[in-house]
């Protein structure tokens, strides 16, 4: 894919393994906002940072027009090794949930509305 | 916490105006939904990833009706929390816990 800056072409570096990483979202931050490199990757850093922070201290982050990252209490409950049948006891615990936003869900659909179309 | 106070908490960490630093967060969460929309993977070290799970189209039903409904297949973007957050999110809340009985 190409995307536009600054009325310069550029290829995403992403493309080479077909995986985003941070070092692709500094170097995007870097082109877009014009400070140096490394204030863009400490940007990018305190960032995420804070979000693990907030959900750390149990606190739900929304993120508008992308996401929610919800924390869920999971009770106590029983189950099985799969492997040896023996029965454990699962503690109780609090696990990450991630609920994309309808903007989000549209984007990764673009391509996908002519399935819709024939009744 | 919102975006909004995601925006201050950034900039008050570092030498950055609130528009800059909105401009990074824009720019991080659309790069995340771009490369996502082009069904590329995200992987962020010490937090998590991101990938696109394809739902298959099916045949659902109105509950209230009971009436058939075709469901169309779609791509449902799904976050994994890296081991570190995962940890991290667990121990703190049954440290708080322990705290309080």
């Amino acid at each position: 894919m190409i995307f536009i800056f600054f009325g310069e072409i550029i290829l995403n570096k992403a493309d080479s393994n077909g995986t985003l990483v941070k070092a692709d979202i500094v170097d995007l931050v870097y082109e877009k906002v014009g400070f140096t490199r490394q204030e863009a990757a400490q940007a990018v850093d305190i960032l995420f940072e804070e979000i693990k922070n907030r959900l750390a201290q149990g606190e739900n982050v929304r993120i508008s027009r992308f996401a929610s990252f919800i924390l869920r209490k999971k009770n106590a409950r029983n189950a099985r090794n799969p492997k040896t049948g023996e029965s454990i006891r699962i503690s109780p615990r609090t696990v990450l949930t991630f609920k994309p936003s309808k903007q989000l869900l549209a984007s990764t659909n673009q391509e996908t509305h002519e399935d819709t179309s024939n009744s | 916490m919102t975006k909004a106070e995601l925006v201050e908490k950034v900039a008050n960490q570092i030498n950055l105006t609130k528009k800059q630093t909105e401009v990074v967060v824009n720019t991080v969460f659309s790069s995340i939904t771009d490369s996502l929309a082009e069904g590329k993977k995200v992987e962020l070290r010490g937090f998590g990833s991101f990938r696109i799970r394809q739902r298959n189209a099916r045949v659902g039903r109105n509950p209230k009706s009971g009436q058939k409904v075709d469901v169309p297949s779609k791509k449902v973007p799904f976050f994994k929390a890296g081991k570190e957050l995962r940890e991290l999110v667990d121990e703190n809340i049954a440290e708080q816990e322990n705290q309080e009985s």
